[in-house]
């Protein structure tokens, strides 16, 4: 089997609900070895509930997800807790541990899964650090980094045992435009120097068709269009047109339900 | 009306709901405490924080409780004469109830509450998720190391306050009032028994247990909780109700295990 | 603050948890080491009334033992007091046990009178010479009732 071919991450069929609303249904999604594959969608599209399932935070209604050749749906802690430490996931907001310091979070995962000595711990969570332009910052606490810093630090504890599939979750948003494409060039650099296999979720444009492989564009539960950068571009589809040119939706909407949504529950003045 | 039963069932429901889940909770922890490894550093770090800071407050409450205790007894005991059981009505009333109950309330208020909102605001910003994606077990490296040190420190702090207070008691009526050091003690070695100091023992456990399990519980179910909102205002609801439930819980597991023990 | 330092904390605030646990249990709990330097004896008594766990025996105005247990004798209606004395003192089969009043509304005891046999009681043995409660409250009301029922009576 060729291994450039092998699928990463493969889900089937997905559909979940929160009580009774629909939020993801029937996902269908291959990621194949060491492509950067990123799910763009506008807030409430479900991008976030389908990475909550990736990570197998949260079990799905119906339907499967595989990663690493594994089922997650469902799957024991034990077999859950053998997969993840094959995965690293990057948090929004980096999600380091306030009562470490910053350089402690990062060796958090080795200090718990290996039994390597101090001194190589050090210089491994040094070598991150500088990965991720943080170098000297390891006796600080989290409160003294800015949202930026936290973000890649956050990055440089997701990257600490090499993963061989990393999660990113919206790496650009809350930070300067600068910042932003430094780690836009990192991403790439870990799928050409590592080759790591990359699911980005985001929600900014410009990031995204500059680090992706493929896109998936994910509306209202459903899957809009999976494709490479220019085919996302020239599709044809009106939703992703809206969100490719920043355009509202309501434009679209009908003005007689969209007068109906507003009196809603309320007598229509005139009648 | 219909509203009314429905949003009485709705309540009905999330109670029942939300005890279920804590249940889970203590059950998961529990099943930790009795499964290897162990660690000791950060379990050393917990007592520091639930027990060893707490002591200044514990000895201050202790005094002064057993300085009042002892005044309020003096002035009834004095009527009839019976000066001579200062000592044992003293040291009963603070090793049966008063060290028990006061020490576990100084601890909710020091450190359960400290414990919800920091636990709260781990899951707020997802760093118990963070945990999880990283293969380490949250109960394993939040709740037990928590659990393990409230069921260590509380009883630590009650003995303390115990002592403490039976010595506030002595300031009041030996040196103030002139009652013979002699019966003072010799009272409280002839009445109390050691069962009073193990219903005493008992108590500490219970509330230490009750204690850090509602506080962790409150904190790490936040996301669950469709009461408590969103965000920052969801930590802060979290604890105001830890502190409440704890309080109520403390007071009637109390009544409770009075009622079995004596 | 350090870790060396949180520990050395935390050690002492154990060790000082233990000490004043250890005061309460013992110095004002009364418990003690099971140790086999003691023996215990029976007495039966027709009432033990008021008598409790753990109430002092004296023996010349000297408390040397304590009341370890009271149990009923099903068959015969009788209370058996189980009393824990130091295996240095010695006493003789004819010794006398009574329950006595510290003062007049105090605690109940229980005062040991040595007597002159040449066997002495072993682990175990029971006391035959046994005086019980003289129930203060019983005299009382008996006092009370007698004298105000020849009241009415004159009426």
């Amino acid at each position: 089997m060729d291994a450039a071919q092998e699928f990463v991450i493969e889900v089937s069929g997905l559909v979940t609900h929160y009580g009774d609303r629909k939020i993801l249904d029937g996902i269908d999604l291959q990621v194949r070895r060491g492509e950067i594959m990123v799910i763009m969608g506008g807030s409430g599209s479900g991008k976030s509930t389908l990475l909550r399932h990736l990570l197998g935070h949260q079990c799905p209604t119906s339907g499967a997800i595989r990663l690493l050749g594994t089922d997650i749906a469902g799957a024991s802690r034990k077999t859950l807790y053998a997969i993840r430490r094959r995965l690293g996931v990057a948090f929004q907001g980096g999600a380091l541990f306030s009562s470490l310091s910053v350089g402690d979070n990062i060796a958090l995962p080795l200090r718990e899964h290996t039994r390597l000595d101090e001194d190589t711990i050090r210089i491994m969570t040094r070598l991150k650090l500088e990965m991720v332009n943080l170098a000297g910052t390891e006796d600080l606490m989290p409160a003294q980094l800015s949202g930026g810093m936290l973000k890649r630090a956050g990055l440089a504890r997701a990257l600490i045992n090499d993963p061989e599939l990393l999660f990113f979750d919206e790496p650009s948003a809350g930070l300067d435009p600068v910042v932003s494409a430094e780690l836009d060039e990192l991403i790439l650099r870990l799928r050409d120097v590592m080759h790591m296999t990359i699911l980005v979720v985001t929600h900014e444009l410009d990031s995204a068709f500059k680090i992706a492989d493929r896109i998936t564009v994910l509306d209202q539960g459903r899957i809009l269009i999976t494709g490479t950068v220019d085919e996302v571009r020239h599709s044809d589809n009106p939703r992703v047109q809206d969100l490719l040119h920043r355009r509202p939706a309501a434009n679209h909407a009908d003005p007689d339900a969209y007068f109906r949504r507003l009196v809603a529950g309320h007598l229509v003045p005139g009648r | 009306m219909f509203a009314a039963v429905a949003r009485l069932g709705n309540n009905v429901f999330y109670y029942v709901e939300q005890t279920g889940m804590m249940m889970l909770f203590l059950l998961q922890a529990f099943g930790r405490i009795l499964t290897p490894p162990y660690r000791l550093a950060p379990i050393v770090r917990q007592i520091h924080f639930i027990g060893a800071r707490s002591t200044l407050v514990i000895a201050v409450a202790g005094t002064f409780t057993g300085m009042v205790v002892a005044l309020q007894f003096y002035d009834t005991l004095v009527r009839f004469g019976s000066v001579a059981l200062l000592g044992s009505a003293v040291a009963l009333g603070i090793i049966r109830e008063l060290g028990p109950v006061l020490t576990a309330l100084v601890v909710i208020g020091r450190a359960g509450s400290a414990i919800c909102a920091e636990i709260g605001i781990m899951r707020t910003d997802q760093q118990i998720e963070a945990l999880d994606c990283m293969a380490i077990d949250p109960f394993r490296f939040v709740i037990e190391p928590k659990l393990v040190a409230g069921l260590v420190a509380v009883p630590i702090l009650t003995c303390f306050f115990d002592v403490v207070g039976i010595f506030g008691g002595y300031l009041v009526g030996v040196v103030l009032f002139g009652v013979s050091e002699a019966s003072y003690f010799q009272g409280m070695i002839d009445t109390v028994g050691w069962h009073d100091v193990l219903m005493g023992l008992t108590k500490s456990v219970i509330f230490g247990l009750l204690i850090v399990w509602i506080a962790a519980a409150r904190g790490f179910l936040l996301h669950r909780d469709r009461a408590a909102g969103f965000g920052a205002e969801a930590v802060g609801r979290s604890t105001t109700n830890a502190v409440v439930l704890s309080i109520i819980c403390v007071l009637v597991a109390d009544y409770l295990v009075s009622a079995l023990m004596l | 603050m350090n870790r060396r330092s949180i520990e050395f904390v935390v050690g002492l605030f154990v060790i000082a948890g233990l000490v004043a646990f250890l005061y309460l249990a013992m110095r004002i709990g009364g418990l003690e080491w099971p140790d086999h330097n003691h023996y215990h004896l029976t007495a039966r008594f027709s009432s033990a009334s008021g008598l409790k766990q753990g109430a002092f025996v004296e023996l010349a105005g000297v408390r040397v033992g304590k009341v370890s247990a009271i149990d009923l004798d099903p068959d015969s209606y009788e209370a058996v007091v189980t009393i824990e004395l130091p295996k240095r003192i010695r006493l003789q089969e004819d010794t006398i046990a009574s329950i006595r009043t510290a003062g007049i509304i105090g605690d109940r005891y229980i005062k040991l009178t040595p007597g002159g046999a040449d066997d002495y009681l072993a682990d175990g043995d029971e006391i035959t010479d046994t005086e019980s409660a003289i129930n203060i409250e019983e005299l009382v009301s008996k006092y009370i009732f007698e004298s105000g029922g020849k009241q009415t009576a004159k009426r």
